[in-house]
């Protein structure tokens, strides 16, 4: 079964549609969302539609901690730009669209493979993958022997051996990558909604589980229409012009 | 791949019961054991007819092609060089294409029995040839331009074989080079397992590159050295670096000389001798930059340039000083020849890339890319336009709009700059000197030409329909561009 695992949506609608497009085309059989769904970008209740479709027939689909906040609701903590978004995003979705999001599962297994967003030792907490130091210690705390994950925007495949040497990859879009099963694996496909490698294409990954073989890609879609429909919103203008770049 | 099971398992750790002829691993049945190297035995294998059917393709080569599983030999519980390497070569494997790979059919997982099933190449390796070293003139050549040219393809493929000697290197009746075992190789688009596994250099001590022995594991000029030492044994009958056992003796090779193979046989011609010691440079900028450019040298030798290296008859001895500064008067060519190509181009002010993003392959956008990336390298003042065709019916109105309901203009736009952006990183482009179109038009070769003319373009740069049945019926657009253009017109054909 081929699943496209897809990450980090953010609400950008141009992004994830291109994302579902290339996916289709590519034939996957199933996808995963692997959280934050809304936060940053101008439709988050069209995004939160899609997902809910797609999970309604079957996909896998976690929460992620913009999904918790906006569901929960702004908290006096967060950062002004941070809460205008939390709270704008809350105006645009549902009673339904929001008790979707509340009523996500924080990680979901299948077979050896676990989803989840920030990483597998302490979801709630939403702990970024940052280095192998974290990766090491994600893989150590699951018996699934690939991991997909988000929260982290740029795309990393990370792998443990049998006597403990873990690596780390920069995965390059279109190649078709063996996951051995000597070894643990851990991959995070990159932001779909909001890059920030430096390359403003959205990021997804396909997961072929039949062959254990992933594949990166790098989706092209329209920035400059995404970031408008942000700044037209009355967004901040930052998160508009950080997609045109990918930072 | 139905049979692997995904439970996570200490890999090479499991006892397993030993194989021997007869035994079915995976529907793979075990006929006869070929050989017991350090590293993994070889058998000769056919599918069992009674064992689950194989998906198409591998179906076909276990029908069509002699086959080996190869097997590693994991002594004991700790041996992470060999699992490490063999992770490496299932890695590689499957994703190598061509005659100079052995074809990749199956590999079997860890959990259960690790193996690798691929084509049994007819034919035998090189090794036994060193025996007979010295060989004659024209066989070394011969045999280092085969080698070259299977090292570039795989060079091309992303690969760095890192472990090139003889005894990886078979021949195929029609003579075509052969490289086997990718347990040390590196591929750049595949995770590096071996990068930071060991704190030993990876390699054939012989073989093995400076650069090597130093923790480089990417330059494919590592490939040329190991070469190199291959063509110098096989013309002198001794090995250039001896065949250390240390991380001392291998470092050797960084400062000290290997005897000019001239003075060990002297018909060695010159020119010969150039392009071994060109590619056993300490510095891989001084070597061949390409084993294309290696493989070209061997078969046409009155086109090698001679430097100081083919009349060398004596080592220069230890002392680094004395080395550096034969180096820097004697071993460098006196002056790079100019290249016609960059005079041309430094004359370009305007340039343009017709690049067709929607239907045009990924190897060719890849290459248009490349080239365009040369040009404009070479002219700092250069300005890039890049052009995309859109068509248009001749009559009446079109259907604009796709049925997802974005614009098809935006799509080609944003598909253009997709293409275009590695290049205004790598050459850190600002807006004013790179710029965008869509052309919309009826035929896309008179509309690339009118926007030269009117541009006052100095160069295009475009690609070939690679498929002669679509060229025959639609025509070709870059030949009709050749003919009519104004200016310089670069055509990229994969």
């Amino acid at each position: 079964m081929r699943t496209a695992l897809v990450t980090d949506l953010h609400a950008n609608r141009q992004a994830v549609q291109a994302v579902l497009d290339h996916a289709a085309a590519q034939g996957v059989d199933g996808h995963a969302f692997l959280g934050d769904f809304v936060g940053y970008g101008a439709d988050p209740a069209w995004v939160v539609d899609r997902v809910r479709e797609h999970v309604a027939r079957g996909a896998i689909a976690v929460q992620g901690n913009h999904d918790a906040a906006v569901a929960r609701g702004a908290l006096p903590t967060m950062r002004p730009d941070a809460r205008r978004v939390v709270e704008w995003t809350r105006e645009q979705l549902e009673g339904a669209q929001l008790d979707f999001l509340a009523g996500l599962p924080l990680q979901q297994t299948l077979g050896d493979m676990l989803f989840v967003h920030a990483n597998a030792y302490d979801p709630p907490a939403w702990d970024y993958i940052q280095g192998r130091a974290e990766a090491v210690r994600s893989m150590h705390a699951t018996t699934a022997r690939v991991t997909f994950c988000g929260h982290m925007h740029e795309p990393r495949l990370y792998h443990l051996s049998v006597v403990g040497k873990a690596g780390e990859f920069e995965p390059v879009a279109g190649e078709a990558i063996p996951l051995l099963g000597s070894r643990r694996w851990l991959a995070i496909p990159g932001s779909t909604g909001q890059p920030r490698d430096g390359n403003p294409a959205a990021c997804y990954a396909i997961y072929d589980d039949d062959l254990a073989e992933l594949t990166f890609w790098r989706v092209p879609y329209d920035v400059e229409a995404a970031g408008s429909r942000i700044l037209h919103a009355g967004l901040p203008a930052a998160l508009a012009a950080r997609l045109l770049d990918g930072r | 791949m139905g049979a692997e099971t995904r439970q996570p398992a200490p890999a090479g750790l499991l006892p397993r019961a030993p194989l021997l002829p007869g035994s079915v691993v995976d529907g793979w049945l075990l006929e006869e054991k070929l050989h017991t190297g350090g590293m993994a035995h070889l058998w000769r294998v056919v599918r069992d007819p009674a064992a689950v059917p194989l998906p198409a393709a591998a179906a076909e080569l276990a029908r069509s092609l002699p086959l080996i599983m190869k097997v590693p030999r994991v002594k004991g519980g700790e041996d992470p060089a060999t699992i490490v390497g063999f992770e490496v070569e299932q890695m590689i494997l499957p994703t190598l294409h061509g005659v100079h790979v052995p074809r990749y059919v199956a590999r079997g997982d860890w959990s259960r029995q690790p193996y690798i099933v691929m084509e049994r190449i007819e034919g035998p390796t090189l090794r036994p040839r060193l025996d007979e070293a010295p060989l004659a003139i024209d066989e070394v050549t011969e045999i280092g331009a085969r080698v070259a040219a299977a090292l570039h393809e795989l060079h091309k493929q992303h690969l760095v074989h890192l472990d090139v000697k003889p005894s990886n290197v078979m021949l195929r009746p029609d003579g075509s080079a052969v490289l086997v075992d990718f347990g040390l190789s590196h591929h750049d688009r595949l995770p590096d397992l071996l990068d930071e596994e060991f704190t030993l250099p990876m390699g054939t001590g012989p073989y093995m590159s400076p650069e090597q022995v130093q923790y480089v594991r990417t330059d494919l000029r590592s490939d040329l050295f190991a070469l190199g030492v291959m063509l110098y044994h096989f013309t002198t009958g001794e090995r250039p670096f001896g065949a250390p056992d240390s991380v001392r003796g291998l470092r050797r090779r960084l400062y000290v000389d290997p005897v000019p193979p001239r003075a060990l046989r002297s018909d060695c011609p010159p020119w010969l001798q150039e392009v071994i010691l060109k590619c056993l440079e300490v510095k891989p900028e001084r070597r061949w930059q390409s084993a294309a450019q290696l493989a070209m040298a061997l078969q046409d030798p009155s086109q090698v340039p001679l430097t100081a290296r083919a009349g060398k008859m004596q080592t220069q001895g230890l002392i680094r000083g004395l080395k550096r500064w034969f180096f820097a008067v004697g071993a460098e060519p006196r002056s790079t020849p100019a290249t016609p190509v960059v005079s041309q181009v430094m004359r370009n002010s305007i340039i343009v890339a017709a690049i067709d993003v929607d239907s045009a392959t990924p190897e060719l956008l890849e290459h248009l890319r490349e080239t365009v990336r040369r040009i404009v390298l070479t002219e700092p003042g250069a300005r890039l336009a890049c052009v995309s065709v859109m068509k248009t019916a001749r009559l009446g109105l079109d259907e604009r709009m796709d049925t997802a309901g974005r614009s098809l203009h935006v799509n080609r736009l944003v598909g253009l700059k997709h293409w275009a952006r590695p290049i205004s990183k790598a050459l850190d482009l600002n807006e004013g000197r790179m710029t965008f179109h869509v052309l919309e038009a009826p035929d896309a070769a008179t509309a690339i030409v009118e926007f030269a003319e009117r541009n006052q373009v100095d160069h295009i740069v475009m690609g070939a329909r690679g498929n002669s049945a679509l060229r025959r019926y639609l025509g070709s657009v870059s030949s009709q561009v050749v003919a009519q253009s104004p200016c310089t017109v670069t055509v990229v054909r994969v």
